[in-house]
């Protein structure tokens, strides 16, 4: 065996993961330094690592809309435009993270320097898991992702529903992730390697195991399905999303989210497209399933987090179908492009929803019911224009982000296999549930402009600036699409 | 693929009491009310696929799956560490750690 060189490490190509890596750790030990009514200090620092990071991405889209593709860590790692394009979503949803925490973790009496430490962690787990070029990166990069997050849910330890969100997150996501181990055993047992170009070859070959290897696919299905909250894997998404302090939802319904999209695209476009009909109609059952489901138990919803769990598991089938359409190679980049902005827009649109949401929170953490936003139209009223868009953008209406997202989504999965009477019936399905969801959607701007009410919100600098990014992003990606799906177009595995 | 001559027990049946644990750890997840005992089910089935990567590793004569191993040992110490704190936290406040008597949201 060759020991690695330095070119084949290729440290460049990763320097905004060792960014945030090598500032999570400093910033780990310096936090001990600061004094505790000036915990703010670290967010700060967190903020200056993530635009570091920030900076040098932005170098890097320029270099690799150039040369394609660089590989790492002797190929464990692929950088590449769609790895590219994630990690800009990762890194900015970091950045509300810590911005939506400014705030809210001292006002509610939990204000600790590891929330932000964490909260780069995490981050450091989607980056690479959008450039896993094996199986085991995808393993540690899922691991990296997770355990920080089931940290963070219970991070308002003192309040009995957080403690209870941690817990179930942890036991269930252990549980998940055992199937993914599992799934990846079976997969090297059956192709004999863990890289992803490798099993696409050997899955090609006649040495392959396929019983085992496709049994294998199916259990690493299972653990990914975990991450995107898919139906029948989606149960602990409502409990955690509810219990988890309102900053940590809204990071982890749009990181984690986009990071489980990321590593299911990997693993298989990159390493299934032998059997890409048997999983592409796998996946579609899945997104039809997902989108039934969680817009329909969404209806019936009056806590606010839970009724953005539900949506999110809906949206979550919308990614799915973009996902299935991806199994033929020539509408392959299309379809990427639809799901990363998709995953972009709806990025957007919920850290925006969320942000609303920790507005209208009291101190002691309620605050959260739907009835709450009564007469919010007459207190607040760029505020409740702001969550109107919002609301709009996540049904699907015309000027938003959330429109655009869906029509591509939609025209991805109608070209994927023309005639295809699956794919043409989860495309209707998803029709009809954006429909549906209409419902509980266009109730909230109902209670917060036609229902009277204290209106009472909190909105102080931070809060206001992703406020109006978030808005003016989700208003950008409705009317002028086309440069942003360009870009997220070209960003397809090489 | 699996080569099953010059093995004094053949890889496959180390990949047959692999599915064997894993199905175990299963059920016990899917069982038990105890967080402790869900949790150990849940080990037992990383470690039943750490059995199924060392066969494999040992039939390919390849030592990548081996390295394997310590990913996911070193990443099951690391649960234990977050898991435990957790169950410890849980226990401290409600004075038990029966998973169905954590129903605090509903909906």
């Amino acid at each position: 065996m060759q020991l690695p060189i330095l070119e084949s490490i290729n440290l460049m190509a990763v320097l905004p993961v060792l960014i945030i890596a090598g500032w999570a750790c400093v910033l780990l030990v310096f936090d001990l330094l600061i004094p505790r009514s000036r915990k703010h200090w670290t967010a700060w620092l967190a903020l200056v690592g993530l635009l570091g990071a920030a900076v040098a991405l932005f170098f890097q889209i320029g270099h690799f809309a150039r040369l394609g593709s660089e590989a790492a860590f002797d190929g464990m790692v692929t950088v590449d435009g769609f790895s590219i394009f994630l990690q800009v979503v990762f890194v900015l949803t970091a950045i509300v993270g810590v911005l939506l925490a400014l705030d809210y973790l001292p006002r509610h009496g939990i204000e600790r320097g590891e929330y932000y430490v964490l909260l780069l962690f995490t981050t450091i787990g989607m980056m690479i898991m959008s450039m896993a070029a094996d199986l085991i990166v995808v393993f540690v990069a899922l691991e990296l992702l997770s355990i920080p997050l089931y940290i963070l849910s219970g991070f308002a330890g003192m309040r009995e529903t957080s403690e209870e969100a941690a817990l179930k997150y942890f036991l269930l996501g252990a549980f998940a992730s055992s199937f993914l181990v599992y799934g990846i055993a079976l997969t090297y047992g059956g192709t004999g390697t863990t890289r992803l170009t490798g099993i696409a070859q050997a899955v090609t070959s006649d040495a392959l195991n396929l019983p085992l290897t496709t049994v294998g696919m199916g259990l690493l299905l299972v653990g990914l399905g975990f991450k995107v909250a898919a139906v029948p894997f989606h149960m602990w998404t409502p409990d955690v999303y509810q219990g988890a302090p309102t900053p940590v939802t809204a990071f982890m319904s749009v990181g984690a989210k986009a990071g489980g999209f990321a590593a299911l695209i990997r693993v298989l476009v990159t390493a299934f497209p032998a059997i890409a009909s048997e999983w592409g109609t796998l996946i579609a059952v899945i997104a039809g399933l997902t989108m039934l489901l969680g817009n329909i138990v969404a209806i019936s919803q009056s806590n606010i987090k839970r009724m953005l769990a539900y949506s999110s598991i809906a949206h979550a089938g919308y990614i799915l179908l973009a996902v299935a359409a991806a199994q033929r190679s020539e509408n392959a980049s299309f379809a990427i492009g639809a799901v990363v902005f998709y995953l972009l827009a709806y990025a957007l649109t919920n850290l925006g929803a969320f942000t609303v949401a920790i507005a209208v929170e009291r101190d002691d953490g309620t605050g959260t019911e739907i009835d709450d936003f009564a007469g919010l139209g007459k207190t607040r009223p760029w505020m409740a224009l702001a969550m109107a868009l919002f609301m709009l953008s996540l049904t699907g209406m015309p000027i938003s982000g959330g429109l655009v997202g869906k029509v591509f989504v939609f025209q991805a999965a109608l070209q994927a296999v023309p005639g295809d009477p699956l794919l043409l019936a989860v495309v209707i399905i998803g029709v009809l549930t954006s429909v549906v969801s209409a419902f509980y959607y266009l109730k909230v701007i109902m209670v917060m402009y036609m229902r009277e009410g204290e209106g009472k919100a909190v909105l102080p600098l931070a809060l206001k600036t992703v406020l109006a990014a978030t808005a003016f992003g989700t208003l950008v990606l409705g009317i002028i699409p086309g440069p942003v799906f360009q870009m997220a177009q070209r960003a397809m595995l090489k | 693929m699996l080569d099953q001559a010059n093995f004094l027990v053949p890889p496959i049946y180390y990949v047959a009491l692999s599915g064997i644990l894993f199905i175990l750890g299963m059920v016990g997840v899917l069982l038990r009310r105890n967080a402790i005992l869900i949790f150990m089910s849940v080990e037992l089935m990383l470690n039943s696929a750490n059995l199924a990567f060392v066969a494999f590793a040992r039939s390919f004569l390849d030592v990548n799956g081996q390295v394997f191993v310590f990913f996911v040992m070193t990443v099951a110490a690391v649960e234990v560490a977050v898991g435990l704190a957790l169950i410890v936290a849980i226990f401290r406040t409600r004075r038990s750690i029966d998973i169905d008597e954590l129903h605090s949201m509903e909906g």
